[in-house]
């Protein structure tokens, strides 16, 4: 394997006729980082994935690696010739090939010689635990055996670039888990630069060095799994990490309290109350502000577990009725309408999502608690945000 | 789960029924009877006449090479031919729906107006010789037909669609990402064809390489109107035709004619042996 620092790939879009299928991709990652594109189907992140490959050509563009030019449209390298592994969500095992075979065949290509080419296969069959079935053929295997047969395929040539597509979203829910489990040690071991494909942001979460969140292929978030899980970019990343609770607010009031910013917003007739810890200089409270002089509506953004059952404490207490509990077993997922008469300028009544381990009856009534600095505040539209500037 | 399934093997066999009888009444009686009638004499009673007529007689015997020199050749070219294109238009492409449409016409046509449409056409006095002169490229009229190669283009205009739309379903049913996997681990085109795709293609390959094989091994039609059936295309169901409706004897006819599936079954079963040397998967395409 050539040794690298960094791959990059500059301003990269697909278009397909009129459609845009990624928009101006840039992004850097370092060797032996583990990049995980996120975002909902049709969103670019396989497109941008192959892309990467060369598997489909991309229309304008750059990828280096360090000084090496893989891909500028108009010189490239031949995606057999990039030293880039990939796996694919239905396994794309060879099904005339025994497993030996198949995790033997990029070898045989570069001539490896008997004994090194079966010692590496042997290598790479323990590391995925399938040692023993080297004679079997793929489809005596099940999915997830399929799935660490290709995982092998690709390690044993020691490819500078690894992309897992979907792999693991053919499997079900245990294997998932356990596969994931070992994706993760895998990499932990070996190190190889890795880029991979989910719409499922906990596998994102668990395995991630880096995110990058993806929506109609332009990158919305580039972070750190703790970074985008709590602190998103905009609406969509929010909604993509399990924020609810967007309610359309005016800011009434602004005030600084030890170092943090604490706006009264008026939700639909309902009085909240947000702590906003944005450091000096952070660009967000140049936006607020502005909301705030001007009476611009903003969003908020609340994870429904952060919502809690007021007890005889509590800022922004909102008595509510639940409409629809849903039973999760260890919470219960609740929709709620406020008591106080609160409509949003269309007319539907405000919404609480909230999760709770409390039992709560269909009907019932019962008052919560929104802890101020669980608030998120957005510009009302990711292009708004994008348009003032508004970044983490 | 196994009771479910042990109640529907039950309620299927009445289901079957008209099938089985089908098969019977059209296909095993015939062929039975057939067997029976080759191997008794005009009186009924058993006799081995049939066959050592047949093999001892060289008019006869020669037919088997005639016809397998007719039927190898060109059943080798259609189906070479059609492996290329179907890989080649395996994604589609633009024009497919009028390119299949032109294979399927002379399937629809069939055999006679194909053979009637080439007497004309390819005749010393029709289009394609008349432009090959106008070109200069033959002094006098080149013979296409009323001999051996008339005989073989027909078979090629009739087996070629069959074996290419046969192979372009096997081909297009093979999951693209083995392709892209293949290229990932380093493959080139070439690479990828002989190592991934060709292989998972054989068995598609055996089976239209078997029935375009049949088809051409009992070649008629055009062996009558395109060859020259006194001689070099007297092919073996002409020999047969002409014991059973020229000299009235149908139990010689009946022995040629198992002779011809006897033949035809040999050669379907070394392509299988082939076919199961060279592809050791299990099914095919499947999850993967």
């Amino acid at each position: 394997m050539k040794d690298f620092k960094t791959i990059s790939v500059r301003g990269m879009t697909k278009r397909f006729g009129e459609k845009t299928a990624v928009n101006d991709f840039s992004l850097e990652f370092g060797k032996g980082e583990f990049v995980t594109f996120l975002g909902p189907s049709g969103c670019g992140k396989s497109t941008a994935l192959n892309c990467i490959t060369g598997l489909i050509p991309i229309t304008s563009g750059e990828i280096w690696i360090d000084d090496e030019c893989v891909d500028n449209t108009k010189t490239k390298i031949p995606p057999e010739k990039r030293e880039f592994g990939m796996v694919f969500q239905n396994y794309a095992l060879f099904p005339h090939l025994t497993v030996f075979e198949n995790v033997a065949f990029g070898l045989r290509l570069r001539r490896v010689r008997k004994a090194e080419l079966s010692r590496r296969v042997d290598t790479a069959l323990r590391l995925v635990h399938l040692e023993g079935y080297a004679a079997k053929f793929p489809t005596q295997m099940s999915g997830g055996e399929q799935q660490r047969v290709a995982i092998a395929r690709c390690i044993v040539l020691e490819p500078r670039l690894l992309l897992l597509d979907e792999p693991l979203s053919n499997l079900d829910a245990k294997l998932r888990v356990e596969l994931r489990y070992e994706i993760k040690a895998l990499h932990e071991r070996l190190k190889v630069t890795t880029i991979y494909v989910t719409h499922d942001q906990t596998e994102a979460l668990a395995l991630s060095d880096r995110i990058v969140v993806l929506r109609s292929g332009r990158i919305q978030q580039v972070g750190t799994p703790s970074e985008v899980f709590s602190d998103p970019a905009n609406l969509f990343v929010a909604d993509f990490m399990g924020f609810k609770n967007v309610w359309t607010v005016r800011v009434k009031s602004l005030r600084e309290i030890g170092g943090a910013l604490e706006a009264s917003l008026d939700a639909q007739g309902i009085p909240l109350t947000a702590r906003m810890a944005w450091p000096e200089g952070d660009k967000r409270r140049t936006v607020l502000a502005e909301a705030f002089r001007t009476g611009a509506e903003m969003r908020t953004a609340v994870r429904p577990e952060d919502i809690v059952i007021a007890g005889a404490a509590g800022e922004n207490r909102i008595a509510c009725a639940a409409t629809l509990v849903e039973y999760q077993g260890q919470a219960s997922q609740v929709s709620a309408t406020p008591r106080l008469a609160a409509t949003s300028d269309d007319g539907s009544p405000l919404r609480l999502d909230l999760r709770t381990g409390s039992r709560i009856a269909e009907g019932g009534s019962f008052e919560v608690s929104v802890p101020g600095d669980k608030i998120l505040l957005f510009p009302p539209t990711e292009t708004a945000a994008e348009a003032a500037g508004w970044t983490p | 789960m196994d009771a479910v399934k042990g109640s529907s093997k039950a309620g299927a066999l009445p289901l079957l029924l008209p099938a089985i009888l089908f098969l019977v009444l059209l296909f095993l009686y015939p062929f039975a009877y057939g067997l029976y009638l080759s191997l008794t004499t005009a009186k009924g009673e058993p006799s081995l006449g049939n066959y050592l007529r047949f093999f001892g007689e060289a008019r006869d015997f020669r037919t088997i090479w005639v016809t397998l020199q007719i039927a190898v050749p060109i059943t080798l070219v259609n189906v070479g031919l059609a492996v290329p294109f179907a890989y080649y238009m395996r994604r589609g492409m633009r024009g497919e729906r009028l390119i299949t449409f032109f294979l399927i016409i002379p399937i629809t046509l069939g055999t006679v107006l194909v053979s009637e449409g080439m007497l004309s056409f390819m005749g010393p006095k029709g289009w394609l010789n008349q432009l090959l002169l106008a070109l200069h490229v033959v002094a006098e009229p080149y013979r296409f037909t009323h001999n051996y190669l008339g005989v073989v283009i027909s078979l090629g205009l009739q087996g070629f669609p069959y074996a290419f739309l046969m192979l372009l379903g096997y081909v297009s049913g093979i999951n693209p990402d083995l392709e892209k996997a293949s290229q990932m681990l380093g493959a080139n085109r070439w690479q990828t064809f002989w190592k991934i795709l060709f292989p998972l293609m054989i068995p598609g390959i055996a089976i239209s390489f078997c029935l375009n094989f049949v088809m051409a091994f009992s070649v008629f039609p055009s062996a009558v109107l395109l060859g020259q059936p006194s001689g070099p295309t007297r092919v073996i169901s002409i020999a047969a035709y002409q014991w059973a409706f020229e000299k009235f004897n149908f139990n010689a006819a009946s022995a040629i004619s198992m002779v011809m599936a006897a033949i035809e079954l040999l050669v379907i079963s070394a392509v299988l042996v082939w076919r199961s040397r060279m592809y050791k998967g299990a099914s095919m395409v499947g999850k993967g």
